[in-house]
């Protein structure tokens, strides 16, 4: 291969770095915030299984099944801490963890920081409204609302 | 070199072959060439060869390179599948050229060859591999000790030899780099190659250097970037079980942590 002048084929290291900046490796620190979502997704994997498996079965076989789920229903759950608990431990644990996967999704296929940086602010916008109007929603619920609510509990 | 000489008996007597002699057969060629003086992007350019059962692609490449088109450049060293340097991306998938029986990548269609991915094209099928290289120095790939050194060698067990064996076979071909999709996006990721090197040392018993590599693969773009797609252990030619050897250091990486 004859050198040419324009392309430098013994310059070392810098020499791509200079050119070509798509390819140039720069350090994006260290520290163990990867190490951490990397045992988050199966910790939460995990946990959801229980927690959604669960969900399904108490809903769905349980009593009358699928047939007894109303309004009611669900006022009757929401009343008690446990279910309060188990419902917000899923909806926390069901968002991050799909937040976490499409953040690396975004981080396996942007690749332009703009782009990159765009989609993680509607992706962190998106989680943070789910999850503090869902959890929202879990510990002010009230059954009563409707005044003209014909259940039990709102008999005064 | 032998082969030279069976290429020229080979066009003088391919017409009446003789007994024992190995068939030969025309196979085409699609190259991705790329010239920085005049082009402006990669195109594909065919080539028709006549080629023996027992050819590989780089001898197809060799007869292109000293008989049809002189332009056409690649690397190849010691031709032999020990240096490392003639990796391409063969019919889409990352070979050594050298390695690879055309008899074997279906030549009754083009064979396509490109160069690997994921880094700066210079010319036809040669890549600028310094991207790959930085990422390698990096992680340190170098017998790191603390304390006196022995008066002799440093002693191994054959059992601790062992546990690194599978990595030491790497000859640094970029094979599996630039087979691997999260590299070819930003090409920030370490890749394959240098946890696979790092590996070597983290669990060679004679090195003290593991934690430092440990941390150094612990980054953004370390090992937790690997998502398991097993592209790079299809891809090397010394068939090191290299998604294995990265899940061995996030493993080394989580114990070190619980």
């Amino acid at each position: 291969m004859s050198a040419t002048t324009e392309t430098n084929y013994h310059a070392g290291p810098d020499a791509v770095s200079k050119k070509k900046s798509r390819y140039r490796r720069v350090s994006k620190g260290r520290g163990n915030f990867e190490l951490w979502s990397w045992v988050f997704m199966r910790a939460s994997g995990v946990l959801l299984l229980v927690l959604v498996f669960g969900h399904l079965f108490v809903n769905l076989m349980l009593g009358e099944g699928i047939h007894g789920i109303d309004f009611a229903f669900v006022a009757g759950k929401w009343s008690s801490p446990f279910w309060q608990t188990w419902d917000m431990l899923m909806l926390w644990l069901a968002e991050l963890h799909g937040f976490n996967g499409v953040r690396t999704i975004i981080n396996d296929y942007t690749e332009k920081d703009r782009t990159r940086w765009i989609l993680k602010g509607l992706l962190v916008a998106s989680a943070l409204l789910v999850m503090v109007l869902g959890t929202l929603v879990i510990f002010t619920f009230d059954p009563c609302l409707d005044p003209s609510s014909t259940l039990s509990v709102c008999a005064r | 070199m032998t082969a030279t000489a069976e290429k020229t008996d080979q066009t003088g007597g391919q017409d009446s072959p003789k007994a024992g002699v190995v068939p030969s057969f025309t196979v085409t060629l699609k190259i991705s060439r790329f010239d920085p003086e005049t082009d402006s992007e990669q195109h594909w350019e065919t080539y028709e060869v006549t080629a023996h059962a027992t050819d590989r692609v780089l001898d197809a490449l060799h007869q292109i390179k000293w008989d049809q088109d002189g332009s056409l450049s690649f690397r190849r060293s010691c031709a032999h599948g020990v240096c490392g340097s003639d990796a391409m991306r063969i019919n889409g998938k990352n070979r050594l050229a050298c390695k690879t029986l055309i008899k074997d990548v279906n030549p009754d269609k083009p064979i396509t060859v490109e160069p690997i991915k994921g880094l700066p094209v210079e010319k036809d099928l040669i890549v600028d591999m310094e991207p790959f290289f930085d990422a390698y120095r990096e992680v340190m790939p170098f017998l790191i000790t603390e304390g006196n050194e022995p008066t002799r060698e440093r002693i191994q067990s054959q059992a601790d030899r062992d546990r690194f064996d599978d990595t030491t076979k790497c000859i640094l071909c970029a094979a599996c780099t630039t087979s691997c999709p999260v590299f070819w996006n930003d090409g920030q990721y370490f890749g394959p190659a240098a946890i696979v090197n790092a590996h070597r040392f983290i669990f060679d018993s004679r090195d003290d250097g593991g934690t430092q590599r440990l941390e150094i693969l612990n980054d953004k773009e370390g090992v937790w970037r690997c998502r398991t797609t097993f592209n790079c252990t299809d891809a090397c030619p010394r068939g090191i079980e290299v998604t294995k050897a990265i899940q061995e250091v996030k493993r080394a990486l989580l114990t070190s942590r619980f």
